[in-house]
């Protein structure tokens, strides 16, 4: 059986050991987002579940944590990062290339809640960025697409020429066993979908609420309005899965940057059912 | 209670073959102040003293430490772990509940390995404090008056002699083959009785409820005006933080050598009262303002650490009330909070 990162780093003797992997291939997205395809060292396995996060280090500028945007399903040996340049760490990992090394130690976290998604109706949101934590989430049900019901995915992101995973969304709207839904606010002359923020999209949605899970990612302004509707439809606050961005540095629920009230977002969290934060002051 | 009996007298001599085999570190004098600092003079220590500007935490929680030795290039990478068998001496009780409370939050979830290394090489040798050590302290308000198991050894002042009780193996292992110890009698006992028993007088209640109505009464207190009022005056220094033996939020940061060959990664202590400590990247910040970090800082005190970890996240110890420059204190704090909150529910 192959080892873990996860396990590897504890025996490094340090849960802050990062382990040096490679960029096996990397590619512009957007303006500001790369892809980015990484290779464990061999015999090591990722092993995680959609939602997770990585603590990404870049030796001699530091780290920070980065979600996972490949699923499970489809981590044969290397995953995937999908990284905007919006800092000093991410801005050195976008000037890195096919054979670099990075550090990676995790996955960290608790992930969306796979098992609880058998047999509903799913209802992805995604606002920006937070659709490369949910490409993973998305890639594992079409994987075992029969274990699942129908599937939405509504996708919001400010201009169409910051569509992230043109080539996926691509293959998603063709398939006929999944509904993918594309909104931009600020729209240009070459954009012939829909106009306004992903909450407009729910205008055509009709779910059943008493089968229906959703799972919402997107920046912090995002989730008011998002949760709003999906409470209009009907849909239970234990249902309503969310994921939280917060400053994190260590990724193991000591440094105190991500903390939520008592709870550390990095290690309850990222990703929780709104029922369970929902009284939460500075949740939202 | 297991303990024994060492006469004062034979503490330096005690002291000194501890040096012998540990680093010591005691409180000592240190320009006008005290500070926990290594000794190898047992004449310099200062087993009554009032307060210490740090608390011991920086033994088990540096406030810089070389995490990970790095080649920028990742062909080699080692973590270093720090730690060095060291008897810490005179530690009130105070700093021993967070010791308590810190065990709990660097084992929880995935252990931190360099804390444990250094807990696990460090003896807590604690003193039962007679009388109050500033006027800023409020131990007895906290519950953190009396030991709490960690300790190693505990010793109580007897006048002529130090009871020690004994709190572990590896603590009675300090004094074994040292000759001036003696196994207590009944009447040192009756002694250590009614020195227990008589140095509550000495600690005033500062606080005007008890502190376990404190987690509920900052529950319903989140939005209090009155931490618009600390965030009027709070100067975003973080000093409070920095002297408290409960906080141990930290940043991590990388350093290349001048070579551009290899590199470290640090960890230092941080602050949550610093206006970007939860700011993410996109630029958003879950608390932008000083009130609500001065909120954060209370409500983890008196409510978050207590519902996490089951521990009261404040000992009592005033330091933070001395360090800071516009007078915010916990006993203020706590009182204001509970003051408004009986006139709201008699209004």
């Amino acid at each position: 059986m192959r080892r873990t990162l996860v396990s590897e780093v504890v025996q490094s003797g340090s849960i802050f050991t990062p382990i040096p992997a490679r960029i096996v291939s990397t590619e512009q997205l957007t303006e500001h987002e790369k892809r980015f395809v990484i290779a464990l060292p061999e015999g090591l396995a990722l092993h995680h579940s959609p939602g997770q996060f990585l603590m990404v280090s870049v030796f001699g500028v530091g780290e920070a944590p980065i979600s996972i945007s490949s699923s499970p399903s489809r981590s044969n040996g290397s995953f995937e990062l999908c990284i905007r340049r919006v800092g000093d760490l991410t801005s050195a990992i976008h000037q890195l290339e096919r054979g670099d090394i990075i550090g990676v130690r995790g996955p960290f976290g608790r992930g969306f809640p796979v098992e609880r998604l058998r047999g509903k109706d799913l209802i992805f949101v995604a606002g920006g960025l937070g659709l490369a934590p949910l490409r993973s989430l998305i890639d594992e049900v079409l994987d075992e697409r029969g274990n699942y019901g129908l599937l939405t995915v509504l996708y919001g992101t400010r201009s169409p020429d910051n569509i992230l995973f043109k080539k996926e969304l691509a293959d998603w709207e063709k398939r006929r066993d999944m509904t993918l839904s594309i909104t931009v606010d600020q729209p240009d002359e070459s954009w012939f979908g829909e106009v306004g923020f992903v909450t407009s999209l729910f205008d055509d949605l009709y779910p059943n609420p008493r089968n229906a899970v959703a799972v919402v990612v997107g920046p912090p302004v995002m989730y008011s309005g998002v949760i709003k509707r999906l409470r209009s439809l009907n849909i239970p606050e234990g249902n309503i899965w969310l994921s939280f961005e917060r400053r994190m540095k260590c990724g193991v629920g000591k440094c105190g940057h991500c903390q939520l009230n008592h709870i550390y977002t990095c290690r309850m969290g990222p990703s929780f059912a709104y029922s369970e934060v929902k009284d939460l002051e500075e949740a939202f | 209670m297991d303990f024994k009996i060492m006469p004062k007298s034979a503490l330096p001599d005690w002291v000194k073959k501890l040096t012998i085999l540990y680093r010591v570190v005691a409180p000592v004098p240190k320009h006008g102040q005290i500070v926990f600092d290594e000794i190898t003079d047992p004449s310099t220590l200062t087993m009554l003293y009032p307060q210490s500007v740090l608390p011991p935490k920086k033994y088990l929680f540096p406030q810089h430490e070389v995490m990970l030795n790095y080649k920028l290039d990742g062909s080699w990478f080692e973590a270093n772990i720090e730690s060095e068998p060291t008897v810490v001496l005179g530690i009130h009780t105070c700093d021993l509940h967070a010791v308590k409370l810190f065990d709990r939050i660097f084992s929880q979830g995935y252990a931190d390995q360099h804390y444990q290394a250094r807990r696990d090489d460090i003896f807590l040798v604690s003193i039962e404090c007679l009388t109050p050590c500033t006027d800023e302290s409020f131990c007895r308000s906290m519950g953190t008056l009396s030991a709490t198991s960690v300790f190693d050894l505990h010793l109580i002042d007897l006048g002529e002699d130090y009871a020690i009780e004994i709190g572990s193996d590896r603590g009675e292992s300090l004094l074994n083959g040292f000759k001036n110890v003696f196994n207590a009698t009944s009447t040192d006992e009756e002694r250590v009785n009614d020195r227990l028993k008589d140095k509550w007088a000495e600690f005033p209640y500062r606080l005007d409820f008890d502190v376990t109505e404190l987690s509920g009464l900052l529950a319903e207190n989140f939005s209090s005006e009155y931490w618009d009022e600390l965030g009027e005056i709070c100067l975003a220094c973080g000093q409070c933080t920095q002297v408290c033996p409960t906080c141990y939020c930290f940043d991590i940061t990388d350093e290349r050598s001048l070579t551009g060959e290899i590199g470290q990664r640090t960890r230092t202590w941080d602050s949550c009262q610093i206006d970007m400590f939860a700011e993410v990247a996109g630029g958003h910040n879950f608390r932008k303002s000083r009130a609500a970090r001065q909120r954060h800082r209370f409500m983890r005190k008196g409510k978050y650490q207590m519902d996490a970890y089951g521990l009261v996240g404040c000992v009592g110890c005033g330091r933070c009330a001395e360090a800071c420059l516009v007078g915010i204190t916990p006993v203020k704090t706590f009182n204001a909070i509970h003051k408004r909150q009986l006139e709201k529910e008699e209004a």
